[in-house]
């Protein structure tokens, strides 16, 4: 565990220091923020159904989302883990007595959680002062915001576990790119990052349902929100536990095959 | 300690055509080539032992160390290290070995050495008195003190390298990997490298297998060669044997003022004007009654012995293996 943590460490103090990437990104996520309630705030105009989530809440939903892009999207990519396998710096890895799921494990969680620190703070801050319906705001409740907690952690490691498979992938594609193009797009679609949840046909919002993808954004999200009541909540809890222990374990057959017929690319 | 048995290995190769069409036709069909890397290898190391694993590129030496510290599988045959097969329990096997592959980094590049030492002392779990005596000690002797705080990437090639051993001992492995660790490097780090390695081979008894191109690594350290060509074990004897086996013959050139006219009865290599080159079979002649005769006729101003290099040998043994 502790090598695992230091690991941790390492990760997270290099990641700390890219300063002026951050500040670029929280430009971008502003950008991209006001995009989507633009968009949303449109729709709402245009009809007079009652929608299943509000418009402030889905707001809400879009700034949890874009402060914490880093910690919810697949896309995110770890470079050093691409050029590990690429490369051929896998043989060092392989070196060593640990457990090459772990430290990839920690490595892309340090990664990830370095970067949203950096980042959710400004814009949660900037965004709860906007003028209503624009705002972000606190949460209804002190145990509505332990829930949030508890699926944004057990979603991070959906997320985290989803990549590894990305990664693993990867021993046999031998590019960078395409998997995680490919995953990126079709894990946002289902975790609703593109049309919220909520706003999809009947049949769509079963198949998310069906699917790890939404437990990593739009569970604790709307959970946040208030859009989701307490039972249904801790229900999900359980089924984000069934996915996190499922793609676990298939993660580590799979990178124990890979390995078994690995090649160390360049010498 | 180390025992290799009958290990072969096939690598599978993607073979793409040059052009337009052909890289269309190669998303349909595509044609592999088999290429044994390793045939048939079989050695055993004992403890404290330096082995200088040598052969042309693309031999298998590389794939060799590879298997042997657990990192590829082979396709078939027997390895036992320490009592353990490599690729099966890796894990456990690899605390007792370092590994240094001259032409990777296993630090990180972003941070000072140090950060990078102590990430290790955790991944190997090593206690920390022990990691402060193996840290004191690798400091002084390859001159680490003063770019342990450098960032790695701000380090020389020279400076990466000795840092990079360092790694690789700080947990008290009892064999080291050693792939060509002095690539690149100039004469003065090479010189430091080497009296290194020589240094804790002998005070830890450590058992340490070494890859180079460089021959001048091999007759520094090395008293048994293993010669590698196209996945096979050509050769595997100590470096006098090797000698002897090859260097039957010394050469010998004189400069001379004036000739006289008398036969010679060795073997003349080369001859240029006032200077001559011959190759003595040391077996059936002596040096000193083969000076005798040519000072009988030449009139000598200069004249050297020398021993063919350990490089023109490894030449030779190429060209006669044709690898």
């Amino acid at each position: 565990m502790i090598t695992y943590l230091s690991l941790f460490k390492m990760r997270l103090t290099q990641g700390l220091q890219y300063r002026v990437a951050a500040f670029a990104g929280i430009l971008t996520q502003f950008f991209w923020g006001f995009m989507y309630i633009m968009i949303y705030q449109a729709f709402y105009q245009s009809t007079n159904t009652i929608q299943p989530i509000s418009l402030h809440q889905l707001i809400t939903t879009v700034w949890l989302q874009q402060s914490l892009l880093a910690l919810i999207m697949l896309w995110f990519r770890n470079n050093e883990i691409i050029k590990l396998i690429t490369k051929g710096d896998i043989a060092y890895e392989l070196c060593r007595p640990v457990d090459l799921y772990g430290i990839w494990f920690s490595r892309l969680a340090a990664q990830r959680l370095s970067s949203a620190l950096l980042r959710f703070f400004p814009i949660l801050l900037i965004a709860y002062f906007l003028p209503y319906p624009y705002n972000f705001s606190l949460p209804n409740n002190f145990v509505t915001f332990i829930l949030f907690l508890i699926t944004l952690v057990l979603g991070l490691f959906i997320v985290i576990s989803l990549s590894m498979l990305i990664y693993i992938s990867m021993f046999y594609t031998l590019s960078g790119v395409g998997s995680i193009l490919i995953f990126g797009v079709i894990g946002e679609f289902l975790a609703g990052l593109t049309i919220p949840i909520p706003l999809m046909p009947k049949t769509l919002i079963i198949i998310t349902y069906l699917l790890p993808f939404r437990y990593t954004s739009d569970l604790p999200f709307r959970i946040y929100a208030g859009n989701i009541a307490y039972k249904e909540a801790i229900i999900s809890i359980f089924v984000q536990i069934f996915w996190i222990i499922t793609l676990y374990i298939i993660g580590k057959l799979w990178l124990k095959k890979a390995l078994n017929k690995v090649v160390i690319q360049g010498g | 300690m180390i025992q290799l048995a009958n290990i072969c290995k096939n690598y599978q190769i993607y073979q793409k055509k040059q052009g337009v069409l052909q890289a269309f036709q190669s998303l349909i069909h595509r044609e592999y080539k088999i290429i044994n890397a390793l045939d048939d290898i079989t050695f055993n190391i004992n403890e404290g032992e330096i082995i200088g694993y040598i052969g042309p590129n693309g031999a298998g030496k590389s794939t060799t160390i590879k298997i042997m510290s657990g990192i590829l599988v082979p396709d078939s045959g027997t390895c036992n290290i320490l009592g353990f097969t490599p690729w099966k329990q890796r894990k456990e096997y690899v605390r007792h070995i370092g590994v240094v592959f001259g032409q990777r980094s296993q630090l990180w590049w972003d941070v000072p050495v140090l950060d990078s030492y102590y990430l290790l002392k955790d991944i190997y779990k090593v206690p920390l008195k022990q990691f402060k005596t193996n840290l004191d000690l690798l400091t002084t002797k390859l001159d680490l003190g003063d770019i342990l705080n450098t960032p790695v990437r701000q380090l020389s090639l020279g400076q990466k390298m000795r840092c990079e051993i360092a790694a690789a001992l700080l947990h008290d492995p009892k064999i080291l990997f050693l792939d060509e660790p002095t690539i690149g490097l100039d004469a003065i780090s090479k010189l430091k490298v080497r009296k290194f390695i020589k240094e804790i081979n002998h005070e830890k008894k450590l058992t340490i297998i070494l890859t180079t191109h460089d021959m001048n690594d091999i007759e520094a350290l090395a008293k048994r060669i293993i010669l590698i060509g196209k996945g096979k074990i050509l050769l595997d004897g100590s470096l006098p044997e090797l000698r002897q086996k090859f260097t039957a013959h010394k050469i010998i050139t004189i400069c001379y003022l004036t000739k006289k006219d008398c036969p010679i009865p060795y073997k003349i290599i080369a001859e240029t004007e006032n200077k001559v080159k011959l190759a003595i079979d040391v077996t059936k002649n002596s040096i000193s009654e083969v000076i005798n005769k040519l000072s009988n006729c030449y009139d000598i101003c200069d004249i050297s012995v020398d021993t063919r290099s350990i490089e023109e040998i490894i030449v030779d043994l190429y060209k006669e293996y044709q690898i």
